[in-house]
């Protein structure tokens, strides 16, 4: 049982974040949960949270990896997403008629291009040694301009009945769709962590690559790798974004959602710099800043304010979830513990050890 | 410092340890891997609080939280692996985070490094970079920082182990003159010589536990070694030296010609056969290190040829040599050896993992059972296979990467300095698995700064000097004087052949 509250010890920051988001939005109203069907679907704060973090969720997964192996971030996936939906929709506008195969198509075509960018920023970084923000400094910079080209300096609409689908919902199906795929991209993240040694390459490139390269693992190939990944992921993400769009909107398609990504990474217990991590932590991390998002808004608080709120927020999150935080709970926790032992005569059950209490063990 | 106890998870480091320091003397403390040594220490220098207990410094009770107060109160320390910052000059890593000004006077700050290196005989330029400093100069260079800080109390963890002889004496000087004036200094080694070269007094710890304090001259070599170690005397008394029986005619099982190496190694010739052990031989900087690498291409080969079994085969990169069936332990532990953060299990199945490949990884249960395997045999202490490998001892991380190579099971394994900064019993266990597994038939080339280790193991030693092999030893002419000869003609004659 100790053990495998110690193994999710990094799961209890964004977890409690999101506790404490769901007592003030109950406080706010105590309707928050509830969930209503409409033609056929569910809707309501839970299922909208779901729905709108579809993307960040993917990016996140990527960004845990670049960040582990490269110990930096690919700040262009914003960018790169643009992109891959701009070709998505140029290969789907030129059908004349629309049938699973086009999408099918225009979604592979896309994401061929994804890995390219992905390989581009990749190369940059193994071979060439640029520092990761750096590399990716360049499709972030000329992306969208790239994107608007693709487009034909336009915003092309995406009016048939399929995108449509793969936006909201699919008649019968009471998800909607982009949580099903997100769903679908998460359970292939797992398989590939079961099937492949991904884990513990990346974890030994991202903490001491002369080690990993005495001990036969290619250093370059796996931060390589893990670019190509993100770079996948950018597509993903961007075929989610257009189609729930209905349009590409190359000036604002998933705009400055790399902080969103990073900051996903650092809220579910990874450090930027490289090394150990933990995709469940990110994946809940990202969810959690959608909730964020969504309980700001529903605060009603004046949309100018919400970046703001949003600031404030997150430097208390990181403020306590600081190492320097979490050990002074863990000495309070463990005096009280002591306190409680020789008050009691017995040892206490490990219920009573706080969350906090094993967050800070982690770090001894 | 009196009932001086801490705990971490898992494991009791110190239990009501009593220590004393008297003003102006050299103090060594001694005792065996995770015998609580470095957490002494740490306790002392601030690093980590002390359970219970009380410290007294000049009959004031004192009570550190942080090493900034004990480095104010006077207590320095250099630790054994050097915390200096690589890619700073060595004058800014002497005065790093002393100022109390936000601005810098570098004229004066330089010349006050110059000054002071000068003093002590250091071999560096105040302007130049660290990492162009050969690791024995910045180990002196840590020292000079903590000497300068004026301090009362010097703590010099493992100061000697990547020093040679020449550089001992002259920190050995070094501590006799600060020992003139009055300071403090408690010194950690694995090398009794030095230990009775230097010391005044020993405090001896076991365990955790302290075993007592005595008068060096009191105390003979053997007694402190049974002090040490307990009831695991015979084992290092006992230990039989290893003579394998080698026809020269068979095929050796790894041969290289002409081999050469991007660390500047001259072309060098080698070969060992099955079941054989032995060693490069020659001080810091001979290129012993530098040839091993060279046959694991740990550094790009730049020459040569290399075969095994008598038929050639291309290394490229240490994947090629793992695959055929070469390991290699490196000498910069922390940097080459450990993933830090990494499990104790996940860095022992790490290399067989990569040569099982990218995707076929092992069950939990299985990498468990391997792990738990080697944990056994190897005796490695640790509270589970899950525990992150940084936060076990010195001797017990190496162990953990002498592990992970067996666990591969290589016909020719080179271990470089597999014993350097360990206890004693962990290198008597190291040397008879040596001799152990060259009795089950594994070649092994072992390296190390210690000559009487190698003499104990080795059957043959080819002896190195500036980056070129001088000579070779076998037999009968194994003896520490012949290797000090061959090394002091270097190379005008060669004896071997």
């Amino acid at each position: 049982m100790r053990r495998l509250m110690k193994r999710f010890s990094h799961l209890v920051l964004p977890l409690s974040v999101m506790a404490l988001l769901i007592i003030i939005n109950l406080i706010k109203g105590a309707d928050y949960f509830r969930v209503t069907m409409v033609n056929g679907a569910f809707y309501g704060n839970i299922p909208n949270i779901f729905f709108g973090a579809s993307e960040l969720v993917i990016l996140s997964i990527g960004m845990t990896l670049v960040t582990a192996a490269s110990r930096g971030q690919d700040i262009s996936i914003g960018e790169s997403a643009t992109i891959t939906s701009a070709v998505f929709v140029q290969y789907v506008l030129q059908a004349n008629e629309v049938t699973l195969l086009t999408i099918l198509v225009a979604f592979l075509l896309s994401s061929v291009v994804g890995l390219a960018l992905g390989a581009f920023n990749g190369t940059l970084v193994s071979i060439f040694k640029v520092q990761p923000m750096v590399a990716s400094l360049i499709l972030f910079t000329g992306g969208r301009s790239i994107a608007f080209m693709i487009d034909g300096k336009l915003s092309p609409i995406l009016a048939n009945d399929l995108s449509n689908k793969i936006g909201t919902v699919i008649p019968g199906i009471p998800i909607q769709t982009p949580i099903i795929l997100t769903v679908v991209f998460i359970a292939l993240t797992a398989v590939l962590f079961r099937t492949t040694n991904l884990r513990l390459y990346v974890e030994a490139v991202g903490i001491n690559p002369n080690a990993a390269r005495l001990n036969g693992i290619n250093a370059k190939k796996i931060i390589f790798l893990t670019f190509l990944i993100m770079g996948f992921c950018s597509a993903f993400a961007g075929f989610i974004a257009v189609n729930k769009a209905g349009r590409h909107d190359s000036v604002n398609l998933l705009k400055l959602i790399m902080m969103d990504a990073i900051l996903a990474v650092a809220i579910g217990g990874n450090s930027l710099g490289g090394g150990t991590f933990s995709i469940t932590g990110s994946i809940i991390g990202a969810y959690t800043i959608e909730m964020l998002n969504r309980t700001l808004l529903r605060l009603e608080i004046e949309p100018a304010m919400i970046k703001v709120f949003k600031a404030v927020f997150i430097i208390i999150l990181m403020v306590v979830a600081s190492p320097v935080v979490r050990a002074f709970i863990t000495n309070v926790v463990d005096r009280i513990r002591s306190a409680f032992r020789h008050s009691a005569g017995s040892g206490p059950s490990d219920a009573s050890m706080s969350a906090a209490g094993r967050a800070g063990e982690r770090e001894e | 410092m009196r009932g001086i106890s801490k705990s971490f998870p898992g494991v009791k480091a110190l239990d009501s340890v009593d220590f004393t320091l008297r003003k102006g003397e050299i103090h060594a403390l001694m005792g065996e891997n995770g015998a609580g040594k470095s957490t002494l220490i740490k306790v002392i220098a601030g690093v980590w609080e002390k359970d219970s207990g009380s410290i007294t410094l000049e009959g004031k009770p004192i009570h550190f939280k942080a090493p900034q107060e004990a480095q104010n109160n006077g207590i320095g320390t250099v630790y054994q692996e050097i915390m200096l910052c690589p890619n700073l000059t060595v004058a800014e890593n002497m005065y790093i985070g002393r100022s109390h000004s936000p601005l810098v006077n570098w004229k004066q700050m330089n010349e006050q490094a110059e000054r002071l290196l000068a003093s002590l005989n250091i071999p560096a330029r105040a302007t130049q970079e660290l990492s162009s400093c050969s690791l024995a100069v910045q180990q002196m260079i840590a020292i000079a920082r903590a000497v300068d800080m004026e301090c009362k109390i010097l703590i010099l963890d493992e100061p000697t182990s990547s020093l040679d002889e020449d550089e001992v004496h002259t920190l050995f000087d070094l501590m006799r003159e600060l020992k003139e004036r009055g300071v403090a200094i408690i010194f950690i080694t694995h090398f009794l010589e030095q230990v009775y070269e230097i010391s005044d007094r020993i405090t001896v710890l076991r365990n955790g536990k302290l075993v007592g304090e005595f008068e060096t001259i009191a105390l003979p070599q053997i007694g402190l070694i049974s002090k040490m170690l307990g009831n695991e005397l015979e084992d290092i008394t006992g230990l039989k030296k290893y003579e394998p029986i080698i026809s020269d005619t068979s095929i050796p099982v790894f041969e290289a010609i002409g081999l050469s190496s991007s660390a500047g190694v001259r072309p060098f010739d080698f070969t060992i056969q099955k079941g054989e052990v032995n060693g490069f031989a020659g001080l810091l900087g001979s290129g012993r290190s530098e040839s091993a690498r060279a046959i694991f291409t740990a550094d790009r080969t730049t020459g040569g040829e290399v075969r095994m079994k008598g038929k050639r085969v291309k290394i490229k990169t240490p994947l090629h040599a793992i695959q055929h069936g070469i390991g290699y332990l490196p000498e910069d532990r922390k940097g080459d050896g450990i993933i830090d953060e990494l499990s104790v299990r996940d860095n022992i199945i790490l290399t067989l993992q990569v040569m099982e490949g990218f995707f076929k990884p092992f069950s939990l249960k299985q990498a468990e059972e391997f792990a738990q395997e080697y944990i056994e045999r190897l005796n490695i202490k640790t509270p589970t296979a899950d525990t992150p490998i940084k936060s076990l001892s010195g001797g017990n991380q190496q162990k953990v990467i002498l592990a992970r190579w067996l666990l591969t099971h290589p016909e020719y394994l080179i271990l470089d300095e597999p014993t350097r900064g360990i206890d004693v019993g962990t290198k008597v266990e190291i040397q008879k698995l040596v001799i152990a597994l060259a009795h089950e038939g594994m070649s092994v080339t072992f390296i190390s700064s210690e000559i009487d280790e190698m003499l104990r193991t080795c059957s043959r030693l080819i002896v190195m000097k500036d980056r070129q092999i001088v000579g070779e030893l076998r037999g009968q002419e194994l003896t520490e004087s012949a290797v000090m000869n061959v090394i002091a003609k270097g190379g005008k004659n060669r004896c071997a052949d």
